[in-house]
């Protein structure tokens, strides 16, 4: 043990104090969720599980979960389908609108959500895409092409394009250069972007307000049945959402392997 | 010439079957992109100078009225301002929050820095709707802090003021985007070169001095990258005005969100939004002069990629 020293000791204490502000309202929902009440009081008497077997009778909520999944699972392959060809050409190739389309890629994660919401909102009626789970889909495809791009870009950007010239004198056709050569070494940042984007979709709010229609994705629902009370079954499903998350973490942790740079 | 290699490349990039390749790899992406962004970008613009007819749908009757509204209604003036208010808090606080935080892990910690690291990192995975919603019963009238006083004998009847207030909402920001600010500020800690800092002690210098003058100036970029991912994101916030901070404390956001829905205002709606777009690419390019990393491919930062 070092000696006590005052200055580490209070420096230590508000990063103590930062990290409990951080978590403890998260401890709370996953607490709570267990609450034989109805209402969130302190101290918590006993222990239930009922608002969990409430979840899953919730059809509502089933509903909108199993439509959050479906979107989660389109929009992730859109982003794959277009982003890893995108990264591909601006890491790899020079032409005109090169720059432009580099900063164009980047606009749904820096401008706020609801300007791009509002935006496809005004115009995807235009081209016969009213509000629906279409627009919704089309809607996450777009922000997640930006994700894998910028993902399987920034690996691109660190592997020596010398090993794919190795390649291509060798004789190989540019296809098996890709299969052979190029998706082994970004095989992590696809995966990591995959798993990025499936838990963004899930989270997604702000396009997803703007475009839905009727049927709600999970955090919409979640915020419809806020809006209508307080209810401990929020906790639980919130805790389930919450337990999902470390789930992807710790898979996209796995699947990485020794390769952190693809979650991070 | 280290630039030989580089012209090389690119003037192979023009031969024919190289450009049939890019054109495969790049055409994609790139229609998709002008289709559904920058032409709704665009949509957006021209929709803020049409005018709308009795049942509020939007005619294409060319008009300056909904800027002119914008900019004489003290509304959105107001609004605007209060929004500003309310992300300088957010981001102060954020700021305020993540320097020991970040500072204590990437100096003082050795043993448990790997898990210290993934404990700051978890949260910017955990649902937005949760964490709005924990502050909310944690707040309410009939919340547990509302309980715990009570139990405690501190307050015998539930104190109304937590819940639906200014400071619901900058509470519940700061807790929601300080994990945003923490990731660029601890990279900035751990980036700087330790013997610089030793140098510091060995001249002379008391911790303060080197903090203040060693540490923190080398820390800026980080600094600055995570206060304008809380500012930005602040600045588009809709839902923690509505959830924490009840029907009095609206932010512009939501002036967007109500014109777009129940006031259908679609033209003066576009306005605000055009406003907000602009607000935050001139803040964006400013900052990013002084801190290349926000919003650069390399890193791929953001509203979402943010300090992941």
């Amino acid at each position: 043990m070092r000696r006590f020293d005052l200055p580490t000791f209070l420096v230590g204490s508000a990063a103590a104090a930062v990290l409990a502000f951080i978590y403890l309202p998260m401890v709370v929902v996953v607490v709570y969720s267990f609450n034989p009440e109805s209402v969130n009081v302190f101290p918590m008497r006993g222990f239930s599980l009922r608002w969990y077997q409430q979840l899953f009778e919730n059809d509502e909520l089933l509903a909108a979960l199993r439509i959050s999944v479906l979107i989660a699972l389109g929009g992730t392959a859109i982003g794959l389908l277009l982003g890893v060809p995108g990264a591909i050409a601006l890491a790899r190739h020079d032409f005109p609108g090169k720059r432009v389309l580099e900063r164009v890629v980047l606009l749904p994660l820096t401008l706020p959500g609801i300007v791009t919401g509002v935006a496809m909102l005004s115009f995807f009626p235009l081209i016969g895409v009213p509000v629906s789970l279409l627009a919704v889909l089309i809607g996450h495809g777009t922000f997640l092409i930006a994700i894998t791009l910028t993902q399987v870009y920034a690996r691109l950007k660190r592997l020596d394009p010398s090993l794919e010239e190795a390649s291509a004198d060798l004789g190989a056709p540019p296809l098996t250069t890709f299969r052979r050569v190029v998706l082994p070494n970004i095989k992590t940042a696809i995966i990591g972007s995959a798993l990025l984007s499936f838990t963004l979709s899930l989270d997604e709010i702000p396009v997803t307000f703007f475009l839905i229609a009727g049927d709600n994705t999970l955090p919409i629902q979640i915020w419809a049945m806020m809006r209508r009370g307080i209810s401990p079954e929020v906790n639980a499903i919130s805790t389930l959402v919450f337990a999902g998350s470390i789930a992807l973490i710790l898979l996209g942790t796995a699947l990485g392997g020794r390769d952190k740079e693809s979650l991070h | 010439m280290d630039t030989a290699p580089a012209a090389k490349a690119s003037d192979q990039a023009i031969t024919p079957p190289k450009r049939r390749a890019l054109l495969f790899l790049v055409l994609p992406p790139a229609l998709w992109l002008v289709c559904f962004l920058v032409i709704p970008y665009l949509s957006l613009f021209f929709q803020s100078f049409l005018s709308t007819n009795d049942i509020g749908d939007v005619v294409l009757e060319p008009t300056l009225d909904p800027w002119k509204s914008f900019f004489t209604k003290d509304l959105y003036r107001d609004t605007l301002l209060y929004t500003f208010k309310i992300a300088a808090m957010v981001t102060a606080l954020a700021v305020l929050c993540s320097v020991p935080l970040a500072y204590f892990i990437a100096f003082k910690v050795r043993r448990y820095k790997e898990l210290l690291y993934s404990l700051i990192i978890v949260p910017l995975w955990v649902s937005y709707i949760v964490r709005a919603y924990a502050w909310k019963i944690i707040l309410g009238r009939e919340g547990i802090l509302n309980s715990a006083l009570q139990w405690a004998k501190i307050t015998d009847a539930p104190v109304e003021a937590f819940l639906y207030s200014e400071w619901a909402i900058i509470l519940g920001l700061v807790h929601i985007y300080t994990p945003f600010v923490l990731m660029p500020v601890y990279t900035a800690f751990e980036q700087i070169p330790r013997p610089l800092v030793e140098a510091s002690k060995d001249l002379g210098a008391g911790r303060l001095t080197t903090f203040f003058r060693i540490v923190l100036p080398l820390s800026l970029p980080g600094l600055i990258a995570g206060g304008t991912f809380a500012f930005v994101l602040t600045l588009g916030d809709f839902l923690a005005p509505v959830l924490l901070g009840g029907t009095n404390n609206l932010m512009i956001s939501n002036v967007v969100q109500n014109l777009f829905g129940t006031s259908n205002d679609r033209p003066l709606g576009s306005v605000v939004g055009i406003v907000l777009l602009v607000v935050v690419v001139l803040l964006l390019e400013s900052t990013s002069r002084a801190e290349r990393a926000f919003a650069s491919l390399e890193t791929g930062r953001g509203r979402f990629g943010g300090a992941r």
